[in-house]
């Protein structure tokens, strides 16, 4: 039996191994993919972001817990930085996993950065592709520890949670571009420790200049963002958290703002691929050339300009494009 | 386009042993080493440790021992890779074990047990060349 058969029948293995393919971009995969494309799929993507040490790792325990118990086929995909020097990485997520014996299907899998700087791996998105082709109701997206620009979680999920410690800052650290931006759900997390009430109260009022402002686009959607503490470790207002985002996830739906998300994710990741295979072909013809070390030599020489020759290349490639 | 195959090693503490310094050095000593290492933490499961490393699709399990209990954990191990059909992942490990019961465990099926006084560079060389699995009957579809 294939790989892909066995997947289809619900073998664990064969879904581990078909991550992999896919993560390491093993021939067949683009083939994988397109098959797995076509397959119907219904999980729901959350994402949950946040700085180093935040508590993430528990609280996607916790969530998961509680989806499992009520019956969802939960996966999780945990993303830890790899190392720029060695290529190596430690991937610590799964310290805080513990098994849930109740309830539905769980999986866990721990996924290095491999270069990538926006706080997910490269092959996160289709790694979640694979999960929801094998069924699961549910795919929470955990972060490497981030800091204010690391966005890439919003493009690859349905529904954002961003999760702060009471040392997270004053209230112009909740007025900061970035990371504040990209909520649909902000949490409080450690909310035993002191200064808690204050972040939560700094972070609402933002939101609720936001609205009043709204000059940014996210204005009108800032009135439903919720900001919720929790002590992950002690399960504090997990309830209310999944409560909250299975809610929020059901009006989106309703409202076509989950078919719009998508499709915009989508549109962005066609533009991607389409981006990368041009410049890759464009960077290659010129390179094949030799040209770009004559130019370096001309530039140092003080005869010429960075921009000007760049320019002069890309033409090159171009009217060597057209048609006679 | 490939990227580069990755060793994905599991590193777990099995049983009631609380004496990680040890496993943290070999953590940090693989990921140095290129490696892409899941450290999975404290008193583990033969049970959880087999099916982490499904999961994780690693080519291997290391797994440090100092509680004596040698003899039973590392054979629970081995029986639940053959269990679940992966007894292709390579197991190894360390600890406070003595000659004959390094031998009897290397017989039974565990790749290297490494005693005390072992130096890095000789486990990172072995998890390099001998930390891999066969699967060269696997077709994907």
């Amino acid at each position: 039996m294939t790989t892909l058969e066995r997947f289809e029948q619900g073998d664990i293995r064969a879904l581990s191994r078909i991550i992999s393919y896919v993560e390491n971009e093993e021939e067949g995969y683009l083939d994988l993919l397109s098959r797995l494309y076509r397959k119907p799929r219904h999980a729901v993507r959350i994402g949950l972001t946040g700085p180093p040490g935040a508590g993430k790792s528990t609280l996607v325990d916790g969530i998961s817990r509680m989806l499992l118990q009520s019956g969802n086929d939960v996966s999780v995909v945990a993303v830890d930085p790899t190392s720029p020097f060695t290529g190596g990485a430690l991937l610590g997520d799964r310290v805080r996993f513990k098994e849930e014996t109740t309830g539905g299907k769980h999986y866990f899998r721990s996924m290095a950065s491999r270069g990538s700087s926006g706080g997910l791996s490269r092959a996160t998105d289709n790694a979640s592709l694979v999960l929801d082709a094998f069924g699961f109701d549910y795919t929470l997206i955990e972060t490497v520890g981030v800091g204010q620009v690391e966005l890439d979680i919003v493009n690859n999920c349905d529904l954002v949670v961003v999760i702060l410690v009471p040392e997270s800052g004053d209230a112009v650290q909740t007025l900061k571009a970035g990371l504040t931006e990209i909520a649909d759900v902000f949490v409080v997390n450690k909310s035993d420790r002191p200064g808690a009430d204050r972040v939560v109260a700094d972070l609402e009022s933002m939101l609720a200049l936001r609205n009043q402002l709204k000059t940014h686009p996210n204005a009108q959607k800032s009135q439903s963002i919720p900001v919720l503490d929790t002590d992950a470790v002690r399960g504090k207002n997990l309830d209310s958290l999944v409560e909250k985002f299975t809610n929020m996830i059901q009006d989106k739906k309703n409202s076509g703002e989950f078919d719009t998300r998508r499709r915009e994710q989508m549109k962005r990741k066609v533009s991607e691929i389409l981006q990368q295979r041009l410049f890759a072909e464009t960077l290659q013809k010129i390179a094949s050339k030799g040209e770009i070390d004559n130019v370096v030599e001309r530039i140092l020489a003080g005869e010429a300009d960075p921009y000007s020759s760049a320019e002069k290349l890309f033409e090159t490639v171009n009217l060597a494009q057209r048609p006679c | 386009m490939a990227t580069e195959k990755k060793i994905r090693v599991l590193l777990a503490k099995p049983g009631l042993d609380g004496h990680d310094r040890g496993i943290k050095v070999i953590a940090a000593a693989l990921r140095d080493a290129g490696m892409e290492v899941i450290y999975t933490g404290l008193r583990q499961t033969p049970e959880t440790i087999v099916n982490a490393a499904i999961e994780e699709d690693v080519d291997g399990i290391g797994v440090s021992i100092l509680s004596g209990a040698h003899m039973t954990l590392f054979p629970a191990i081995l029986d639940q890779l053959k269990k679940n059909g992966v007894s292709d992942i390579v197991l190894f490990g360390g600890g406070i074990v003595p000659n004959e019961d390094k031998l009897a465990l290397e017989k039974a099926g565990v790749k290297r047990v490494f005693t005390p006084g072992a130096p890095i560079a000789d486990i990172i060389d072995f998890v390099r060349t001998s930390v891999k699995r066969n699967r060269s009957d696997e077709k994907l579809m």
